[in-house]
């Protein structure tokens, strides 16, 4: 039964998902596969509950991720956004993302974990401003090149915010 | 405090069918177990009342084993031979004990870092795995004897940020002790659960775990019945131990400012001391002072008078370091104060004020303390090990946990690329692909490390697994997918496959640390006495057991879902059952663990198929097994 991550929670193939349903219906899932309603089952059971609770968890997290969630909408249309062969982004993006590092690198110098999550708050919005223009792109134009552009960008800027999380961890211990 | 009963709504199984289970709090400090029985979860005690067994371990000089409060007792007296806190030393190598010579045990000495840690005590070298298990043993029979019967299994907590090689030593010493392990389960995930159906509690609490050895806080959702571990973070060195030994050092202090010639302190001074140090730090919770009056071996007097403000200048380091992993965890969690709805205290030492204030003061609530924070992790396990084997009647309790710390591979120049990431929802799996670097090469190393850091020497090392019998190809042609898994219990498990022929290349896992599978059968044949015959009659024991248990499930699957299979796929199910039947009634413990093998594939397609239903059922609300009260 090969089914997509959509279909596993019952959703359509959308990033406009409904975070609420996406959730209750994750705990019902789990409620059945989790391996711990086959502690005392037949050891086909347990590993079928092994595999079935591992892949909800999974899923679950490639949907509630906005990022991921768009890379997989796109694969399901064949498409793959980001590979080793199509790194390039747009100049004044990545401009922005040398602004962004090197705020980083300034702050982590000075210790300053407030500057720190100020750029993640700003970072933050950015996100949320492509998340906008991806519900546009994929729901209601289906227009899947452009939607590739966007999800890239929201692949890098999550990978920012990742680095300046790493840094804050390292300088709070 | 008021006896704390839990009662569950029409939750228990008729009498007859109700299975022994119970929980089991192996605490530095104290252990303790505590089982549902009618409904009602209670912590059972001993024929003197007592709920708490102080978790120490006295070998005697005729071979005897004493455990608990006789053992603490004589601390002082014999303080080389009677272990307490070995907790602390569980999945730990020598060089991981900071400050032994605070110590009072004859740990052995090992300049191989991988060498299991070791006491010299006079009934020969033991491990804290072997120390541990006696302990479970006495908790297992004070269970049997107050329930009555043989125990089906229990779920043992640990510490959330113990790592897989002390949850490993834990597992270790419950088969040992001659325990089912139905589950690991971590100390705050199983207080949440206490706490959490005790109140009806829904919405996102932390659970601030202060214990004798270990510091956990966890961060959990609470649905109806649902828990989910949002993150987890901690210290698996850091207890109220530490507070006992800012004390004591205190105390050496004071003694060396007062006699001319300080002679260093024998074994039995510094039990004594650090027992009179943990007494004033509890006599502190209530009163300003406490006076420390002792001789010592040497009759020097010990009198000092330490008082609480000066105990919160020598503790302050300890409690601020317990606000790191706090502040990591909410970090990790993505969430501001505000969105906490309550933070729930755990563990002995969180009844010291200067806790409680710097909890209050971070979290800007007063935190929540109407359980015994002794009691409630032991409590949350028997819950859950009530509803793990069968007894309750529906599907309400799900814990979703997390593994606490990032898994990772050694990669070049010693680097660590993470591969499954701290607090991520168990089961969890994740593969990688490797292939050779030298032409025919037909095996290859990796090893797995646990922590945050970028070097591999600053994590733990894991394992290193050997891949064996990779097909002889040329350099960099193979293709070996390694599957790494984390359980239930939050224990790794490694599988290899090479892809271009799809051979399942043998997978040899050597430990870092812990007890290899030969030293555990040593144990386990030297503490059965007579080896042969009670190595037969426990086989036959398990393998019955097991075939009981498949027997069970199989046709109470076969009431409830044969629609979902063929007449013929029911009838050769049927067959391996009756066939099972007759071969469980000889004494063929190998013929009987054959048969249930041979269940077991026959069934295989079945429960896919239940699987796929139950889920879809699920799915789309038509629920048929709750009870709508």
């Amino acid at each position: 039964m090969k089914q997509n991550y959509f279909e596993l929670f019952g959703l359509k193939p959308i990033f406009n998902v409904e975070l609420a349903t996406l959730e209750s219906n994750f705990r019902k899932i789990q409620s059945e596969s989790h391996p711990d309603r086959f502690v005392t089952a037949s050891s086909a059971e347990k590993l079928g509950a092994m595999q079935r609770a591992t892949l909800a968890n999974e899923a679950f997290l490639c949907i509630k991720n906005p990022a991921d969630r768009a890379k997989y909408l796109l694969e399901l249309q064949g498409i793959t956004a980001i590979s080793e062969t199509n790194t390039a982004m747009p100049t004044d993006f990545l401009m922005q993302q040398m602004e962004w590092r090197e705020a980083t690198e300034d702050a982590v110098s000075a210790k300053d974990i407030t500057a720190l999550d100020r750029l993640l708050a700003e970072i933050r919005v950015e996100a949320n401003s492509l998340q906008g223009c991806l519900v546009r792109l994929i729901d209601v134009q289906k227009d899947y090149v452009a939607a590739t552009d966007t999800t890239r960008k929201l692949i890098f800027i999550d990978k920012v915010s990742e680095d300046i999380n790493r840094a804050i961890e390292e300088i709070d211990i | 405090m008021a006896l704390l009963q839990i009662s569950e709504p029409g939750m228990s199984a008729a009498p007859h069918q109700h299975k022994l289970a119970v929980g089991i709090d192996l605490g530095t400090t104290n252990s303790l177990v505590a089982t549902v029985k009618s409904g009602m979860t209670t912590v059972l005690q001993d024929e003197h009342g007592h709920a708490l067994l102080p978790s120490v371990v006295r070998y005697m000089p005729e071979g005897e084993v004493v455990v608990g409060h006789a053992a603490q007792a004589q601390q002082s007296n014999d303080p080389v031979n009677t272990i307490a806190s070995a907790k602390r030393f569980m999945g730990r190598s020598l060089k991981d004990i900071a400050d032994r010579a605070h110590i009072p045990y004859n740990f052995v000495d090992s300049s191989d870092s991988t060498k299991i840690l070791q006491l010299q005590t006079r009934a020969g070298l033991k491990t804290p795995v072997e120390i541990s298990a006696e302990i479970l043993k006495t908790l297992k029979v004070r269970a049997e004897k107050s329930l009555g019967g043989e125990l089906v299994g229990a779920v043992i907590t640990v510490p959330a940020y113990f790592d897989d090689a002390q949850r490993q030593a834990t597992k270790d010493a419950a088969r040992l002790a001659g325990l089912n392990v139905l589950r690991l389960l971590n100390e705050p995930t199983a207080a949440a659960v206490a706490y959490g159906l005790d109140n009806a509690a829904e919405g996102t609490f932390v659970i601030y775990d202060l214990g004798g050895g270990t510091f956990d806080v966890s961060i959990l959702k609470l649905t109806k019945g649902v828990f989910e571990v949002l993150a987890t973070n901690g210290d698996s060195a850091l207890g109220g131990d530490d507070f006992d030994h800012r004390i004591y050092c205190w105390i050496l202090d004071k003694i060396r400012e007062s006699t001319s010639n300080f002679s260093p302190l024998a074994e039995s001074d510094t039990r004594l001391l650090l027992t009179k140090a943990r007494q004033a730090k509890e006599w502190l919770t209530d009163n300003y002072e406490a006076q420390i009056v002792c001789r010592l071996s040497n009759a020097t007097l010990v009198d000092v008078t330490l008082t609480s403000a000066q105990f919160v200048d020598l503790t302050q380091q300890l409690v601020i370091k317990t606000l790191s992993p706090t502040r990591k965890a909410m970090r990790d969690a993505n969430l501001s104060l505000e969105e906490i709805k309550g933070v729930v205290l755990v563990g002995g030492a969180t009844r010291m004020p200067q806790v409680r204030h710097a909890v209050e003061e971070y979290f800007k609530q007063t935190p929540l303390t109407n359980l015994d924070p002794d009691k409630v992790v032991a409590l949350g396990a028997a819950i859950q090990a009530n509803a793990l084997v069968g007894n309750r009647s529906d599907n309400e309790l799900l814990l979703l946990d997390v593994t606490p710390l990032s898994l990772g591979l050694e990669t070049m120049g010693g680097l660590v690329e993470r591969i499954i990431p701290r607090n991520s929802t168990l089961p969890v799996a994740r593969a990688q692909d490797f292939t050779t670097y030298k032409d025919g090469q037909t095996a290859m190393s990796i090893q797995v490390v646990q922590g945050e850091r970028e070097l591999v020497a600053d994590c733990r090392s894991l394992a290193r697994f050997e891949l064996r019998g990779i097909p002889p190809m040329v350099a960099g042609a193979a293709r070996i997918r390694v599957t790494f898994q984390v359980d239930a219990d939050g224990l790794l498990s490694v599988t290899a496959r090479e892809q271009t022929n799809g051979v399942e290349s043998h997978v040899v896992v050597k430990p870092s640390y812990g007890l290899r599978e030969d030293e555990i059968t040593l144990m386990l044949k030297s503490s059965f006495g007579n080896a042969e015959s009670d190595k037969k009659a426990r086989m036959l024991a398990e393998a019955r057991v097991s075939a009981g248990a498949i027997i069970n499930s199989v046709t109470l699957a076969l009431v409830s879902d044969s629609n979902l299979i063929s007449e013929q796929e029911k009838l050769a199910i049927e067959t391996e059952i009756q066939k099972l039947r007759v071969i469980t009634s000889t004494e063929d413990a190998v013929a009987i663990n054959k048969a249930v093998d041979s269940l077991n594939h026959a069934t295989e397609a079945f429960a896919a198929a239940r699987m796929n239903a139950s889920v879809s059922r699920a799915l789309s609300g038509k629920e048929i097994n709750t009870l709508n009260l």
